[in-house]
């Protein structure tokens, strides 16, 4: 028989964890679909009860976002300005009940190379914490997702917290989400950037990054270098830019598409960003 | 095996409940299971479809991706729970006063969203209600009213104190609410999946993974020893009558289970019977069945080829059937004008809210089959062949249905649950999962239509041919009314001297194809209507003047030959049209002005619909009865399957014979008890059966006329049980009831006037045509190729609409159907087997919606009454895609026309220029 363990305390859920292996359910909304016309009768923890990690505070040094915190919870939040872009993206992830439910930490955890909160969250240059019952380890986001559906959490550890360093909080952020229809949509492709500009207007931190053109969303750091210092426009932006990107055929899209549409997205955005 | 039971409190509908629930059950199926909240709608079990949506806290949620647990210490509110002390919730009333409803299976799900809305915002604008119900879709009323429901909720304090109902005077024409309204907004209504026994067995059937393969059976000894609560396996063996079904006699070709050779991707290969839960822990790939997959037969042209596998052995070159269609000899490229071009259609699923699903029981000698269906006396008479019944020994009880458009007219649950109850002497109950109803399904056809038109200097049509192959997939199914009807249609609602068509229905290893609102007329509108728009072009008229020019008119002969002797009103469609057409034209030239990415671009679509089964005999059969204690009951037996069947059969029944509509009782739909009105398909209830209705209820009223001895024109009234004719009163009691406990019986039978087609199509196929036109303006993002549509004019002729709020929540859905076709959706097999990569329409994905209801009577129709089921969604995509030509430049030939297609075609556009510069 299938086990169910829901506890309210984070070392009761890591030692779970450290003895078997179990499925781990935050929002479940990855979860259930996973399984239709499949018996659910995985081993499951679910973190829905560790109350502890909902919410978002900041310390000195970084904004820190709860693993269980839903994207509404985000939305509802009052954040500096770099949030606006992660905000922008969660009002276009799923529907309402989506964002009443899923998890920011889910969203990353299931390492869909579509993941629409992936983009902004790596142009906040968001680290993870990841905890087991030897302490606590963090990573870039970056470097937490590995692949299509691969990330570098191994089944002793839970993420527990998602950090943004406070340092950015004056940048201005957007993100642009292109799908076939309005809403319930998996992206075709995604843009999120974020901009912190000197007195003079000229660009002193720019970090853009686009999803769905890579099994893993990337920063895009050539055009990134050659924004810095100079007036922000999107005139800059060339094709060449984009080489780094690796988009696929698919029912959505063709990759020439995607790719030409990446570059159309971030000359926008550069443009919303200037406003 | 599920993990064990856990105890729980929480607040469910406004009681305090405690008990011991399955932790990771989803919640949709605890409170369906467990509470009976039925109301809770499963439409993807994947958080796609929004269907089973309930407040959580407060907040909005899909029920199928909450654990059961979390609700322990929290509060639970589903649409069963809306209502307060019997009455409808504020947002309950403005469903019904707007007619918000359809089929209803969407319906929980947008109540509890819109009260979600309504608790944060008193007054919500449009924009909030648009993003507060981006979650649910809806198939049927393409979600203009809803939303003016939503809206309105708040603004009338009073709404308890303002009933809703028959004002008095004619019940026909006025926008009286459905019959089935309430129970569809507080959760009551039973759906498919709503009423089945506690102690039924369930059904799985076992499909093929392959789109074509030989296979063999194992020893099934081992799954059962596995599997205790595992009680039959069934398979072509256990089949007593017909092996093999399908819509046509002659044509019965789709195995009821294949026998050793599966033709397409979901083709049943075996059934598992047995206990919930064990069907819930037996996988697929425990089932002993041995593939040899062969490489699959895909698309028109390896389905056509020379060397191209026989998909069926009796069908040389894959060829199902073909109809032609020959008027003249004149030949469209020797015309002054011309124009020609090849389109191509995808796969669309039919993607109602509720999936399949029923339950059947034996009771003696005889099968009971409770199922969502359009089509219960089909349903009947296939499984009476298949099980070596007599026809009478069937009996097909309808549920609700949620969603049809033509896909619940075949074969799903039917006979497996039939042979299961029969064998096993249990009631046996099957709902389809959505990648399975999806993967199972028929299909709109793919369709290759290639043609040329013509005309004469002054912008005459002159000849044109058309040749339409129509991908039918496995097998046959409706694939013969598709080619049978597209030769009628294809030329468009245009007077032609010359006319030439060729249709195919050819057999593929795809999905079989079968009826789709339309069948097959929107495939071939697309070209009709955009040769129409590049003559136009070519002889320097308007378009919307070129086709007021060539419309059908009443006096006109169509292609086949049928004399238009009234009611073809094209021409005031068109005439309703001109000025919001001028209106739009002018606005995109001056937007486009300043514009050069964000364009605009305005199209016009045009069509005419045969209602009524295409050159065939299709009538409907209605009774009306008087019982001794003055009761009037209408057997209406034209399933509602949202259209509102069984609201307007009452307005037509209560006009007819006399009385109000609340005096006329109903029995609706059940093959014991219902004479047979036909299929709801084909656009032909409200006319056929409609007509039925008013010839029994006008039976009925010269029954009592010769009774009371009185005139004509003598008025009846019916209070607490009393019939009276003028002054007087009818001694009722006096006439002996008969078995139906009726003492007078009024039956109305109509058949529609049509005659067989010729082998040049020469016929008078239909005895009424629909028809309309519409105006669709799009946004066009040039640099991203993606299309938003703006604003929808649709002036369709009706005849005379029964209901007005129903017939414009035709038109309104059939035009987002019609979207989806041109923008979105594409159903792959194997990949887009769910809503979340088959994609429909989504509330913020419609435009503004304008209906404007022609009404030029048909003389045979029910108070001159037409078809509108299909027609709304006919004109759609040939609006858009000339919008979208309007806005870019660019002709697009295949649907959908998806971002990365437009965007592509545009580059070729620029490239083609920038060449010839």
């Amino acid at each position: 028989m299938a086990s169910y363990f829901r506890p309210t305390d984070l070392s009761h859920a890591l030692s779970a964890l450290a003895e078997g292996n179990l499925t781990v359910i935050a929002g479940a909304t990855d979860y259930y679909p996973a399984q239709v016309g499949r018996p659910v009768d995985h081993d499951i923890l679910d973190l829905s009860g560790l109350e502890n990690l909902s919410g978002i505070s900041c310390d000195d040094d970084h904004w820190r976002i709860g693993a269980m915190t839903t994207w509404r919870d985000l939305i509802d939040a009052d954040l500096p300005r770099c949030f606006d872009g992660l905000k922008a993206a969660a009002r276009q992830i799923g529907g309402p009940q989506i964002q009443n439910t899923a998890t920011i930490a889910g969203n990353l955890c299931n390492a869909s190379p579509a993941a629409d909160g992936v983009p902004p969250l790596m142009s906040l240059d968001a680290r993870v914490v990841l905890q087991d019952l030897a302490g606590t380890t963090e990573l870039p986001l970056a470097e937490f997702i590995q692949g299509n559906r691969r990330t570098a959490c191994n089944p002793r550890q839970l993420l527990t917290e998602i950090l943004v360093p406070k340092a950015l909080e004056t940048g201005r952020s957007g993100f642009i989400k292109l799908g076939t229809r309005s809403s319930l949509v998996i992206s075709i492709v995604m843009v999120a950037g974020l901009v912190i500009l000197d007195e003079g207007g000229h660009v002193r931190q720019v970090h853009l990054s686009v999803g769905a053109c890579s099994e893993v969303a990337q920063r895009l750091s050539d055009l990134e270098a050659d924004l810095i210092g100079k007036p922000l426009s999107a005139d800059l932006v060339k094709t060449a830019h984009f080489r780094g990107l690796t988009p696929m055929d698919d029912h959505r899209g063709t990759a020439t598409y995607r790719l030409e549409a990446a570059e159309t997205l971030i000359k926008r955005l550069l443009g919303t960003l200037n406003a | 095996m599920t993990a064990e039971r856990v105890p729980m409190n929480f607040f469910l509908n406004g009681s305090r409940r405690e008990a011991a629930l399955r932790p990771m059950a989803r919640l949709s199926e605890t409170l369906r299971e467990e509470f009976g909240y039925t109301g809770v709608k499963v439409g993807c079990d994947a958080g796609d479809c929004g269907a089973c949506t309930i407040l959580l806290n407060g907040r909005q949620v899909c029920a199928c991706l909450v654990p059961t647990a979390r609700i322990d210490g929290a509060m639970v509110v589903s649409a069963d729970g809306l209502q307060a002390n019997g009455f409808l919730s504020r947002i309950q009333h403005a469903f019904l006063r707007h007619g918000a409803v359809q089929c209803g299976a969407c319906i929980p799900g947008m109540l509890t969203a819109a009260t979600e809305i309504a608790a944060a915002y008193e007054n919500p604008t449009r924009q909030q209600v648009l993003d507060g119900l981006s979650g649910v879709l809806c198939r049927c009323t393409g979600y203009q009213k809803i939303v003016d429901a939503v809206m309105d909720a708040g603004r009338d304090p009073d709404y308890l104190k303002n009933p809703i109902g028959p004002a008095g005077g004619p019940a026909v024409g006025a926008r009286l609410p459905r019959t089935d309204a309430i129970a569809k907004l507080d959760g009551s209504a039973q759906f498919g999946a709503d009423g089945i026994p506690t102690d039924a067995l369930w059904l799985r059937a076992v499909r093929s993974p392959h789109m074509a393969a030989n296979f063999t059976l194992g020893d099934m000894a081992p799954l059962f020893e596995r599997h205790p609560g595992l009680h039959k396996v069934l398979t072509a063996a256990d089949v007593p009558g017909n092996k093999c079904y399908g819509i046509y006699p002659d044509l019965k070709d789709q195995p009821v289970f294949a026998l050793d050779h599966v033709r397409f991707r979901g083709e049943v290969i075996l059934a598992l019977v047995g206990e919930r839960d064990t069907l819930d822990a037996i996988s697929n790939d425990e089932v002993p069945v041995t593939y040899d997959v062969l490489e699959p037969v895909i698309g028109l042209d390896a389905a056509l080829a020379g060397d191209a596998r026989q998909i069926h052995p009796d069908k040389p070159g894959n060829v199902l059937i073909a109809a032609d269609l020959r008027k003249g000899a004149g030949d469209p490229a020797e015309c002054t004008h011309s124009a020609a071009g090849q389109w191509q259609t995808s796969y669309v699923e039919h993607a109602y809210i509720e999936p399949e699903a029923g339950f059947a029981r034996r009771r003696g000698e005889r099968l009971e089959i409770h199922v969502t269906t359009q089509t219960p006396y089909m349903d009947r008479d296939e499984v009476a062949l298949i099980m070596d019944l007599a026809p009478e020994q069937v009996r097909i009880v309808p549920t609700v249905c949620g969603g049809g458009f033509g896909g619940k007219l075949d074969q799903t649950v039917q006979p497996l649950l039939a042979l299961a109850a029969w064998l096993l002497e249990r009631p046996v109950a099957c709902v389809f999962n959505r990648p399975e109803s999806m993967m199972a399904t028929t299909k709109r056809h793919p369709a290759r239509v290639k043609a040329q038109f013509g005309c004469d200097g002054d912008g005459r049509l002159q000849a044109m041919k058309m040749t339409a192959d129509f991908d039918t997939g496995a097998y046959a199914s409706w694939g013969p009314t598709v080619a049978g009807r597209v030769p009628v249609h294809g030329c468009g609602p245009y007077l032609w001297p010359h006319v030439t068509i060729n249709a195919r229905a050819v057999h593929s290893n795809g999905p079989s194809c079968g009826a789709f609102r339309g069948f097959g007329v929107p495939q071939v509108a697309l070209a009709h209507e955009a040769l129409m728009d590049d003559l136009a072009e070519s002889v320097g008229m308007d378009a919307l003047e070129f086709r007021h020019r060539n419309a059908l008119r009443a006096g006109d002969r169509t292609a086949t030959g049928q004399l238009l002797v009234a009611s073809a009103g094209l021409d005031q469609c068109l005439d309703a049209l001109r000025p919001h057409w001028s209106e739009a034209q002018e606005t995109v030239r001056r937007h486009n002005d300043t514009h050069a990415n964000q364009r605009l671009g305005v199209g016009l679509g045009c069509m005419w619909y045969g209602c009524g089964n295409t050159g065939m005999s299709n009538p409907s059969h209605v009774r009306v009865t008087l019982s001794a204690d003055g009761r009037v009951t209408l057997y209406n037996g034209a399933v509602d399957i949202g259209q509102g069947s069984y609201t307007i059969m009452r307005q037509i029944c209560a006009d007819a014979l006399g009385l109000s509509v609340d005096a006329i009782e109903q029995v609706t739909g059940d093959t014991d008890l219902t004479p047979d009105a036909g299929k709801t398909s084909a656009s032909r209830q409200t006319y056929v059966t409609g007509k039925a209705t008013e010839l029994a209820a006008l039976d009925l009223r010269q029954q009592i006329l010769r009774l009371a001895n009185a005139e004509e024109s003598a008025p009846l009234s019916l209070r607490d049980g009393t019939l009276m004719v003028g002054a007087a009163e009818v001694a009722l009691t006096r006439l002996t009831a008969d078995d139906n406990n009726a003492v007078l019986t009024g039956e109305g039978i109509f058949d529609p006037p049509a005659t067989a087609l010729d082998q040049n199509g020469q016929g008078e196929p239909y005895g009424t045509y629909a028809f309309a036109a519409q105006m669709a303006v799009v946004e066009v993002d040039m640099e991203l190729g993606t299309t938003k549509v703006l604003r929808v004019v649709a002036a369709h002729d009706v005849g005379k609409a029964i209901n007005p709020t129903l017939v414009e929540g035709q038109i309104e859905g059939g035009i987002a159907q019609g979207l989806g076709l041109a923008l979105m959706e594409e159903f792959l097999p194997g990949r887009t087997e769910n809503l979340h990569d088959y994609l429909i329409p989504t509330i913020g994905d419609m435009p503004a919606i304008e209906v404007i209801l022609v009404e030029d009577p048909d003389p045979n129709g029910p108070q001159g009454a037409k078809g509108v089921g299909e027609p709304g969604l006919v004109p759609t995509a040939p609006a858009i895609l000339a919008a979208i030509k309007s806005a870019t430049g660019v002709r697009m030939h295949k649907v959908p026309v998806t971002p990365d297609r437009l965007r592509a075609a545009i580059i070729t556009k620029e490239k083609a220029k920038v060449t010839a510069e």
